[in-house]
């Protein structure tokens, strides 16, 4: 009846997991608790969870990503502290328990803390800067995200439920392969991501679509604002890679399931080519991650030097260099397979080329900076924090990519090191420079600077402490994922490494306490204008936060940095832009398919996991179901009429005329 | 002039004083590492290593210099600084921004693609003098090591005579393993079903720490071994003594070591029966079989 599920799946000898889930099972349960005696469910209900609105499912992603990166940050305190202890000793995580957490921490930070902040922020940006009201397929946005839930979710429950994988977050057989990991836990990974990776995938269609079909009138491919560019590319890479991790993962699933030999040690299975295929997705998402970074700190640095991007039509260029040249250099990954000299050294030069376009971007940013009138809120001194700490990052990288020093690099701390100064540095930062950034945009009001700031220095100082340390660590010898080791002198840069994970928890805390406070203080952190951080492109333009549609008429776009120019000239002119002329629109209707359909595949990933195969068959007929339910509706869409849109363009036109201080009846 | 002069000297010399503290703090930590290379093939990396981190920190430094220094000068409250709101575009700073990366990237290509070659792994090192076998097979979780010229064998200990090359083949007899002795240099995998080749040579005596640069599973940690280099005569009567005294590794004590799933203490054997290593790469991995209760593999 339930396959290979029993009460002693559950590790109940186990404290650590038992009561972070108990821990995590009374909060959520209190929430709930809280919510539900409030009356907030039926608003969640129509408002959030199944809102098709573009920006609703934006925010939904970014705060999916923060709670996923408490779960993610709880991992590497365990792994530090582990470390920190384990000289000579076992430390206090049994090799059983340390192998899971790290491969726990790599999974959930790349797959549902990373791609979902990124997604959120493209989601929700990326339809205003067009100036359009929604993404392309807005129902298809709403099941990604609950899909990305889906598999999370899934790996949440193996926390308690079985196990998770012990094979590091790109389970390469043969230690993935059913010989040597019979349990539940590579079964988890797989099904967790062939959902997520469903939703993901979906989500790079939809993006892809949106940008390349429904931008406003007016908006050229090279009037787009950096950020929509960065999208692109990152969605363009979304489509073409994830496919490939689909298919490998399946492959590995049949192996497993079916007795498949892909990558097997006996009868002709090659583990080699699960490196090569899982590499071939895994260096394009390396970009897939950091790009629409790159697109947020242009945005940013742009804005708050008060200036347009230095050398736009070049960072174009650079970007989509970046995107080609990502499929090509995956064997840098595995120089130390021995594929020979000319292999290797052609893929070594490769990585470096990317270098190329990435120096550009840093230097357009710094010659942005140049001649500006800086204005050093909390997302800029992110995007300064980032291009002073990114270049040694990639520095590093240029350094493992040259074979012969990644001989004696390769899987130590220094490769450790290395990504996580990428990935902190740009893609973390990028996301909170995002989120401080558009937060007022999403709420109506600004979070508090001071806690902002404060929150900024434990990160950067928690970094460096952390991963400075590791660098030497990897020039000492040491390898990653060592549960203990005996080696005396490597202990006081572990605890070094240790303080530094301290201050990035103290970072941590100030940005819960920031949107404390700012929640506490939003009627003074009011944005009235919609228009803060006096911006350059479309998402200024609308109220904050915006009406469903986003805009009453989609604006007519003249030129680079669209809101810019009108802005410009609204002052000079002393009078708004004329009234347009409203017509009734139409909206898409709000659609629970996407809540449903996680729903059926939460649990046939769970039966799939623990073999209890008619729930398979259940979960999958209630999904077909779901989706036949959708595809047959009559109803889907709603209008909005040229009364209401008037209406609230109006308010719209007071508050702007307010900024640039005109009279209000130039309204009328 | 003479004040400009004066300021771009001042400015090489705190680059160099940068550079020097940047080895300092690397080379600083007197364990050990690759930074303390005892073979040719350990300073070859070591060489290249050090000498693309010197080329890129010349042009790190000074963005991380730029991008600090335009931030804090262009600073809004600052009256001295000149607004230009409307400047995006240089051509002169696009060629120079484009050409910068391109050539230090072409020069750290040229570098790389030589260095690929020179260094590649499986390129015997050259030498006067005759180089020793070792066949090397990792399992969960010790390193075998077969002398096949010698008729000898170890597990955990590999000793080797300094000054002359050692050809390794590598296999795994279970999940992949790097085999990696960072003081002498290159690391290659060792997966099962294949023969990985690596060469590497010992110049000073000494104990080095040997190590899996990559996991493979529950006692990953443990897998250490301790690489010896000693004078050729010394390795010519340690040989010698292990056939006097060890036992026979043949198939029935290979596949009981290796299904043996835990660390091993150093141990030797004074005879190996032929085509033991061919055996092991052919098999792809010992039939080792783990088993779950109710979806976990520790109960």
């Amino acid at each position: 009846m339930f396959g290979k599920l029993s009460w002693q799946s559950i590790p109940w000898e186990e404290p650590i997991p038992l009561v972070a889930a108990s821990v995590v099972l009374l909060i959520g349960a209190g929430v709930l608790a809280w919510v539900w005696r409030r009356g907030y469910v039926p608003y969640l209900w129509r408002e959030w969870i199944t809102s098709v609105d573009h920006k609703r499912i934006g925010i939904m992603y970014c705060i999916f990503a923060m709670v996923m990166l408490l779960r993610g940050f709880s991992d590497a305190l365990l792994m530090r502290s582990q470390q920190a202890m384990a000289m000579g000793n076992e430390g206090y995580l049994p090799p059983d328990h340390y192998d899971q957490v790290f491969t726990a921490h790599g999974v959930i930070m790349i797959f549902f803390v990373a791609m979902p902040f990124m997604i959120g922020l493209m989601n929700f940006a990326v339809p205003l800067q067009l100036g359009v009201r929604d993404v392309a397929f807005p129902t298809l946005n709403n099941v990604s995200f609950w899909l990305t839930a889906s598999g999370a979710l899934l790996i949440n429950i193996s926390l308690v439920v079985g196990e998770f994988a012990k094979t590091g977050w790109v389970v390469y057989p043969p230690l993935s392969e059913i010989r040597f990991s019979p349990g539940v836990g590579v079964d988890y990974y797989l099904w967790a991501l062939q959902i997520s990776g469903v939703g993901t995938l979906l989500s790079g269609v939809n993006l892809v679509t949106t940008i390349l079909k429904m931008r406003a009138p007016g908006m050229g491919y090279t009037r787009m604002p950096m950020f929509c560019w960065t999208t692109l590319a990152t969605n363009l890479l979304i489509v073409a890679a994830f496919p490939i991790l689909t298919a490998t993962l399946a492959m590995l699933t049949l192996d497993r399931y079916l007795g498949f030999h892909f990558f097997t040690n006996e009868l002709g299975g090659n583990a080699m080519m699960f490196v090569n295929l899982i590499w071939a997705w895994g260096h394009p998402e390396v970009y897939i991650l950091v790009l629409p970074a790159f697109g947020v700190f242009s945005e940013v640095v742009s804005t708050f030097s008060g200036k347009p991007l230095f050398g736009y039509r070049s960072m174009i260029v650079a970007t989509m260099v970046i995107c080609l040249l990502s499929f090509m250099v995956w064997l840098h990954h595995f120089f130390t397979m021995g594929a020979g000299a000319d292999v290797n050294g052609f893929f070594g030069v490769a990585t470096m080329i990317i270098a190329v376009p990435t120096g550009v971007k840093v230097f357009n940013w710094i010659f942005t900076m140049y001649g500006g009138r800086i204005r050093f809120t909390t997302p800029m001194l992110y995007s300064v924090g980032f291009m002073c700490s990114f270049v040694i990052g990639g520095m590093t990288g240029v350094l493992l990519a040259v074979p012969p020093a990644d001989f004696v690099l390769h899987n130590s701390l220094f490769l450790v090191a290395h990504f996580h100064n990428i990935v902190i540095p740009a893609v973390l930062f990028g996301a909170f420079a995002g989120y401080q950034y558009w937060f007022p945009k999403a709420f109506g009001f600004t979070l508090d600077e001071k806690w902002g700031k404060r929150g900024f220095w434990c990160w950067i100082t928690g970094f460096y402490l952390a991963f400075m340390p590791l660098y030497i660590l990897g020039l000492q010898g040491m390898t990653r994922r060592l549960q203990h080791y005996d080696v005396p002198e490597w202990q006081m840069y572990l605890w070094v490494a240790g303080i530094g994970a301290l201050f990035i928890a103290a970072g941590i805390a100030c940005q819960i306490i920031q949107l404390f406070v700012s929640i506490r203080n939003r009627e003074a952190l009011k944005d009235t204008t919609g228009d803060p951080w006096d911006g350059r492109s479309l998402e200024w333009v609308t109220t904050s936060p915006p009406p469903a549609f986003n805009f009453a008429v989609l604006p007519n776009v003249q030129g680079e940095e669209a809101y810019w120019s009108v802005k410009a000239e609204a002052k000079e002119k002393g009078e708004l832009s004329k009234r347009p002329k409203y017509e009734a629109f139409e909206m898409p209707r709000n659609s629970p398919t996407g809540i449903v359909t996680a729903f059926f595949s939460t649990a046939i990933g769970f039966a799939l996991i623990w073999h209890i195969w008619w729930l398979a068959i259940v979960g999958f007929f209630g999904a077909w179901a779901t989706f036949v339910v959708f595809a047959w509706r009559d109803e889907t869409e709603y209008e909005v009429s040229a009364e209401e849109a008037r209406r609230l363009d109006d308010e719209r036109r007071r508050a702007k005329a307010a900024m640039v201080g005109l009279p209000q009846d130039q309204i009328a | 002039m003479r004040v400009r002069r004066q300021s771009r000297v001042r400015f090489v010399a705190s680059s160099r004083i940068a550079v020097a503290a940047t080895a300092l703090i690397l080379l600083g930590g007197c364990v050990p590492g690759v930074l303390d290379p005892a073979g040719p093939i350990g300073a070859g990396e070591r060489t290249i290593l050090l000498n693309s981190l010197v080329i890129m920190l010349g042009i790190v430094v000074p963005t991380i210099i730029a991008a600090a220094g335009f931030a804090w000068w262009f600073r809004a409250g600052n009256e001295k600084a000149t607004y230009r709101p409307d400047w995006s575009y240089s051509g002169k700073l696009e060629l120079l921004v484009w050409s910068v990366p391109l050539l230090v990237v072409i020069f750290l290509a040229g570098m790389t693609w030589i260095g690929s070659h020179q260094l590649d792994p499986f390129r015997p090192i050259q030498s006067t003098k005759r180089p020793i076998r070792v066949q090397v097979v990792s399992l969960n979780w010790k390193w075998v090591f077969i002398y096949p010229d010698q008729g000898v064998a170890t597990v955990n200990r590999l000793v080797m005579p300094i000054g002359t090359p050692v050809n390794f083949e590598i296999t795994s007899g279970t999940v992949m393993n790097s085999f990696f002795i960072p003081q002498l240099g290159s690391q290659i995998y060792a997966m099962p079903g294949m023969r990985a080749k690596l060469s590497l040579q010992a110049d000073r005596p000494g104990s080095y720490r040997g190590l899996s640069a990559h996991y493979s599973g529950e006692g990953f940690a443990d897998m250490v071994f301790r690489a010896e280099a000693v004078s050729p005569a010394a390795f010519q009567s340690w040989a010698q003594s292990l056939r006097g005294r060890g036992g026979l590794l043949d198939d029935r004590a290979y596949l009981a070591l290796a299904r043996k799933e835990e660390t091993s203490r150093p141990g030797y054997w004074g005879s190996v029966s032929p085509n033991l290593f061919d055996a092991a790469v052919a098999q792809a991995g010992v039939p080792v079989h783990k088993v779950e209760h109710h979806g976990r593999e520790r109960l």
